[in-house]
């Protein structure tokens, strides 16, 4: 009886977990005052003309691939816009200054290189297409 | 690039054999999911036994078309269920149930995650380890 109420229990959190992180991951957040910049020097490439998108990539992660398709899709039709993917482990004391904490993780970067928006997980198209919009 | 169904019909199949080890406190149910992470971890996903069934019974069933993915993050999560499941044999065979319960608990609550979802553990753990590790 107590270990089907243990199972019951980890179940149940697992099901609240999933439910949550599905409605989080993805989503580009809008970030007013993040005072995180970015240089070419550190990206190891020139930054895009009127933006960049900057995806943190990891060999453990699958979602990293689609989130690249998307991200190279949605940009083609942006010339002035450059998409730049790094790994985030051989770059962790960016890592740690932006606070990349998972991957796909991705950064929108104005023309300086500042940090307008942010998306943790597999962003959506609709939704990467507006924050370019903004910038 | 393995077909990407199999990870997740494993991740259910492992779910149910780690709700019968929490219920009957068998050690024999805990050291079967051991011995599958263990040749998910360290054969790699596609020489598991778990795999062997999918292939055997359950792909012929399927569409032939199917999502791919890389190897390398369904191979980093049999590696963590690995160390949980190694945790709680540990456990069960010494007696010492809440070690047994809570290790238990925590895999079961990963590999459901995982097929319920298609939750990337290795996105969430791999790149905060790192700067753990390297701190």
């Amino acid at each position: 009886m107590h270990s089907l109420l243990i199972v019951a229990a980890v179940l149940i959190i697992a099901l609240a977990y999933g439910f949550v992180d599905r409605s989080r991951t993805g989503k580009v957040n809008v970030k007013e005052d993040s005072r995180h910049q970015v240089s070419a020097a550190e990206i190891g490439s020139e930054l895009g003309e009127v933006a960049t998108v900057l995806q943190f990539s990891s060999a453990f992660c699958t979602p990293c691939r689609a989130t690249r398709s998307t991200l190279s899709s949605v940009i083609s039709h942006y010339p002035k816009i450059k998409h730049v993917e790094v790994d985030a482990e051989s770059k962790l004391d960016l890592v740690r200054r932006l606070d990349i904490r998972q991957t796909p993780t991705t950064l929108f970067l104005n023309s300086e290189g500042k940090e307008i928006a942010r998306a943790v997980g597999a962003p959506k198209r609709d939704q990467v297409v507006n924050a370019l919009a903004r910038i | 690039m393995i077909d990407a169904r199999g990870p997740r019909w494993s991740a259910g199949l492992t779910s149910i054999v780690l709700i019968i080890a929490l219920i009957t406190r068998s050690p024999v149910v805990i050291i079967i999911q051991l011995v599958q992470f263990a040749f998910g971890a360290f054969a790699g996903p596609p020489k598991s036994p778990y795999a062997w069934l999918y292939k055997r019974f359950v792909q012929p069933r399927l569409s032939k078309e199917f999502e791919s993915e890389d190897v390398r993050p369904p191979q980093f999560a049999q590696f963590v269920g690995f160390l949980f499941a190694l945790l709680a044999t540990v456990g069960a065979l010494s007696h010492v149930w809440p070690l047994f319960t809570i290790a238990t608990s925590f895999a079961l609550f990963a590999a459901f995650l995982n097929s319920a979802f298609g939750y990337c553990l290795g996105c969430k753990m791999y790149l905060l380890g790192v700067r753990l590790r390297r701190g």
